[in-house]
């Protein structure tokens, strides 16, 4: 349910993009889906609002391929919540597909302001 | 995508679940905090969150392989429906498990017997060495299973031939166990020193035997056990190695056990012992057949010279050959024997396979029996395949259901798939099972207490995995079919097709016609080659073979170990025999040199008038005088033997049969007549006077037509070369147990070293029809079982046709048909498919039984009675199947019938 109001940038565009963006996330430290939720709304000016359910096939989808780990922790306000941190693998991932975003931006940019 | 997860999806969902829930909490703790009240922060944490079961769903799918996930569901689904159908499970599951079955047991005997190489070292090295093509026979005596040559040209192969890198001769012996009493054999081989080594056998435990074990004159040989030998009788002790085993009284010591895989040379038999060939005089004394170049009792065999053809070892050993059979020419032959001897030629046969009688005698039936067995597949395919197509095709309507309700094709076929495979794996399962028990049955069926058999037997993967996949792939193809048309078809043309119409259309019906055709056509086939075997037997048993069957002992005795000269046995034989007819349970007793179809014999050419006339060839037997009447053979003419009369000294004597009679006689009266044995030159010819006719007798096998024999009173008997065996036939009418220990108590009381042995003349009569036996039972087994398959498949044909045609039948009925003729409607119907099938059947089972012509006594392959009995039969069979679905559409209430829609 894309949200009104918004720049509406649905959920199938941001396939790849927003596992970059958890894995970004997570470069900072652990966290739980809630607050990676709340950190790429806030860090994107709540330009890339997510729906916080779609959020969790990417995680899972991210530990299938062993770029994050989970483990259960306890939150800032006490409560149980599962945490994710990045692997080796998933930094080297971020490295790689943080370089490919740029080269993708650079390129789209090229073609729609032609120098 | 991991398939630990797929098999964990469910607490992996629980975990989702679990940490879903953590979120909305968090979250609403914070709605909480920004001022909702709870139920509101709740609602919005929710709204936020979006739908978590579509969540927790996407997990889901991305943790499953959906075609493993559907794969399983449709299998669990296909084993309820045969639960819910039992019947149809049970006899398709059955005809699977039997074609599969039979076959695969066949053919694991047809390749044991036929097919695979020994377990030996490079088996397609090895040849056999003997006489290739002859213009003439061998003459002499012939001793063992296989007596191919003799021991001097077989020293002469070993020291001259240049073909082979290794050479062994082997010849087979009973020995015996015991000292005395009744007797114990143990399978013995007796083996050249470079047996082991050609064959590439080496001990399990100790050593085989070598070059320098088998030396001339050996007194105290090794002797090797084989595995189960070893395990039967020391139980497989290890401390074997060094013991002392006696073999025919001498003593031998262990020195190796063979290999559990290694049977000898011959598929079909296996062995106990094997010891060195010089030890063969130990056992036969002065009868040894080391030094005589007529006593052909061993079998040569070799490993061919890396880079040698077969035709280039036998161009070698036919150059050899002149100068061998130069050298080892018997001086005791006449000139006609002479020449054929010197004209032999040694060739080199493959024996990668090893050899066997069994082979001889079982092949033919073997083969038959798979095509027999391949018929049954055949059928139960067909039965299957009428099963499917009419299960499937009730479904048609249920597919169009769910299709129309949005099933996808693809899924309904799988579905399908799933179930027939089922079926499938189920019965092939049972079939592998089968073939098993059933391999293992045949085995025993030809192991008798006189002819030991082994044969090495192994499930073979190949012909199971044929016929299995056959039997699935007739189950898929019939299975899918009908899935796939009615997918194939919109589900609302095929809704109406399975609910509306009152008739159903010629073609659905066509090929289950056919299928129904060609079981009935081959189960008739089928049908009439059980009955051929059947009464082929029926004939051997129940045939005159000129003597009685019931009632008689044989006792063979074996005086070696009592050390009578062969002077005097002749007196020691008439006294035993005389002892053993004055015991209270016997009522007369008769020695016998041959007794009939015992499968030994001794023949002769005669000279009548100093000419020798056309087919001079007559087996003879040497008889005590009471022998005819202990037979039950009636003397047609002249007179029985009398041991006053006949002595030694009085005029030479002998009883011919009806058949010399008309041969050699014209049918002329024969008594006064006389004729000679051909004996070569020098040898003395006395004149056998003709005193008596006896009746036509079988000699050496029930299936010969009856020949001319001529029968020696045993007390004119020359005991010169008189062998220190015994056979006694005693006519009883006690108990077997009471007469055989009556004569081993009179036997040990006359002397204890005598070794006895008892079989009856109804076993040795049962032994000799072995394989028409065999062949009765298996056929009539299977025969039943095509005839029981094709009724069934009948049955369901019937069935299925009355409750497609309710609405037909009703309106009949309505219209005013009564019972008696729908119930011939549909009777037509099935005697319109079981005529066809029947002339089918009819013709290709006379052109079948042609193949097996040569296995069949006393009828002809296209009998006409025979087919008359079979079609009959299985009409019968056939007609009261059809009765039952025919009555079931007669009781039909027509309103009922038309309102049921």
């Amino acid at each position: 349910m894309p949200k009104r109001g918004t720049p509406p940038i649905h959920g199938d565009m941001l396939q790849g993009t927003l596992d970059l963006l958890i894995l970004r996330t997570l470069a900072l430290g652990p966290a739980h889906g809630h607050t990676i939720a709340y950190a790429i709304e806030r860090q994107s000016d709540d330009v890339l609002a997510v729906e916080h359910g779609s959020l969790y096939p990417a995680l899972h989808r991210l530990e299938d391929r062993k770029w994050i780990a989970s483990f259960w922790g306890t939150s800032e306000n006490n409560r149980k919540a599962r945490y994710y941190r990045l692997t080796p693998a998933g930094k080297k991932q971020l490295t790689e597909q943080t370089n490919r975003w740029d080269e993708i931006v650079r390129a789209v940019n090229r073609i729609l302001r032609p120098a | 995508m991991s398939l630990k997860r797929f098999f964990f999806r469910n607490r992996w969902d629980d975990e989702r679940a679990r940490e879903l829930e953590a979120h909305l909490a968090i979250e609403t703790d914070d709605n909480i905090a920004r001022g909702m009240t709870p139920e509101d922060a709740r609602l919005a944490a929710q709204r936020k969150l979006g739908n978590r079961t579509l969540v927790r769903e996407e997990i889901y799918h991305m943790n499953t392989i959906s075609f493993l996930d559907s794969a399983w569901r449709d299998l669990r689904y296909g084993a309820r429906l045969l639960r819910l159908n039992p019947s149809f499970a049970i006899v398709a599951i059955l005809s699977l498990a039997l074609g599969v079955g039979a076959n695969t047991a066949i053919f694991q005997l047809l390749d044991a017997v036929r097919l695979r190489t020994l377990p030996v070292r490079n088996p397609q090295e090895l040849v056999e060495v003997r006489i290739g093509e002859t213009s003439g026979g061998r003459t002499g005596s012939f001793v063992s299973r296989r007596p191919t040559l003799t021991n001097p040209l077989w020293e002469q192969i070993r020291d001259h031939q240049q073909a082979f890198s290794s050479t062994f001769a082997y010849s087979n012996v009973g020995f015996n166990l015991t000292t005395g009493g009744e007797a114990r054999y143990a399978q013995g081989i007796w083996a050249s020193g470079e047996y082991f080594n050609t064959l590439g056998v080496s001990g399990l435990v100790g050593r085989t035997l070598t070059s320098n074990d088998d030396r001339r004159g050996c007194q105290t040989p090794p002797a090797v056990i084989s595995y189960g030998f070893w395990q039967r009788e020391y139980a497989g002790s290890p401390s074997v190695i060094g013991r002392s085993l006696m073999l025919d009284g001498h003593a031998y010591d262990i020195v190796g056990v063979t290999p559990a895989s290694f049977f000898g040379m011959e598929v079909g038999r296996t062995f106990d012992v094997v010891v060195p060939l010089c030890a063969e005089p130990l056992s036969r004394g002065a009868r040894s057949g080391l030094d005589k170049p007529d006593t052909w009792f061993v079998a040569v065999f070799g490993r061919l010279n890396p880079g040698w053809s077969i035709e280039r070892a036998t161009s070698h050993l036919a150059s050899l050959s002149p100068a061998m059979f130069k050298t080892t020419l018997p001086t005791r032959y006449g000139a006609e024997d002479a020449k054929h001897y010197l004209n032999f030629k040694l060739a080199a046969f493959p024996a990668g396979t090893g050899v066997s009688s069994l082979r001889r005698n079982y092949e033919s039936p073997l083969w038959l029996l798979l095509a027999t067995t391949g018929l049954v597949l055949l059928i139960a395919c067909a039965n299957l395949a009428n099963l499917m197509l009419a299960r499937a095709t009730a479904r048609e309507r249920e597919v169009a259901v769910r299709l129309a309700i949005g099933a996808s094709r693809g899924r309904i076929v799988r579905q399908m798939l799933a179930e027939s495979l089922l079926i499938a794996a189920i019965g092939a399962a049972c079939g592998a099972a089968l073939a098993q028990w059933l391999s293992r049955f045949l085995v025993e069926f030809l192991n008798t207490d006189n002819n030991r058999i082994f044969v090495a037997l192994s499930l073979d993967w190949r012909i199971f995995a044929f016929t299995a996949a056959l039997a699935a792939v007739t189950c898929l193809i019939f299975g899918l079919m009908p899935a796939i048309r009615a997918t194939g078809t919109s589900p609302g043309v095929a809704m109406k097709a399975g609910s509306r119409g009152s008739t159903d259309t010629r073609e659905r019906f066509g090929v289950r016609r056919v299928l129904v055709v060609a079981q009935v056509a081959l189960s008739l086939v089928l049908v009439v080659g059980a009955l051929l075997f059947v009464r082929s037997l029926r004939n051997l048993m129940t045939l005159d073979a000129g003597f009685t069957q019931d009632g008689i002992v044989i006792a063979s005795l074996d005086l070696r170990r009592t050390g009578i000269p062969p002077e005097q046995l002749p007196p020691v034989f008439e006294s035993i025999t005389a002892r053993l007819a004055a015991l209270p349970g016997v009522q007369s007793a008769a020695n016998a040199f041959i007794v009939p179809v015992s499968g030994s014999g001794w023949n002769n050419s005669i000279v009548i008038n100093g000419k020798k006339p056309k087919d001079a060839v007559v087996n003879f037997n040497s008889v005590s005088a009471v022998y005819f009447k202990t037979m039950g053979t009636p003397i047609l003419r002249g007179r029985e033997f009398d041991d006053r009369r006949d002595t030694a000294t009085s005029e030479k004597v002998v009883i011919v049969t009806e058949s010399f009679v008309k041969k050699y006689f014209d049918g002329q009266d024969p008594i006064g007549q006389a004729f000679q044995i051909e004996e070569p030159p020098g040898v003395p010819r006395p004149l056998f006077q003709i005193v008596g006719v006896a009746k036509d007798t079988k000699y050496i096998d029930l299936r010969e037509s009856f020949g001319p024999i001529g029968f020696f009173p045993a007390s004119q008997a020359d005991g010169k070369d008189m062998s220190p065996f015994l056979q006694v036939v005693l006519r009883s009418s006690a108990p077997l147990a009471t007469v055989t220990s009556e004569v081993s108590s009179a036997v040990t009381e006359i002397n204890a070293s005598i070794i006895l042995q008892f079989d009856t003349m109804r076993n040795q009569v049962r032994e000799s029809l072995l394989r028409e036996r065999l062949m009765a039972t298996l056929s009539g087994f299977f025969g039943a079982l095509a005839g029981l398959i094709a009724t069934i498949g009948l049955y369901g044909v019937m069935s299925y046709m009355v409750a497609r045609r309710r609405n037909e039948i009703g309106i009949r009925m309505a219209l005013g048909a009564d019972r008696r003729d729908v119930v011939r409607m549909v009777m037509r119907e099935a005697g319109l498919l079981l005529g066809a099938g029947l002339v089918v059947g009819g013709v290709m089972a006379v052109m079948a039984a042609r193949a097996a012509s040569t296995l069949l006594f006393g009828l002809q392959p296209g009998d006409p009675s025979t087919l008359a009995m079979s079609a009959v039969a299985l009409a019968a069979a056939a007609m009261l199947a059809s009765y039952l679905p025919a009555l079931r559409a007669s009781r039909l209430e027509p309103t009922e019938a038309l309102r049921e829609e």
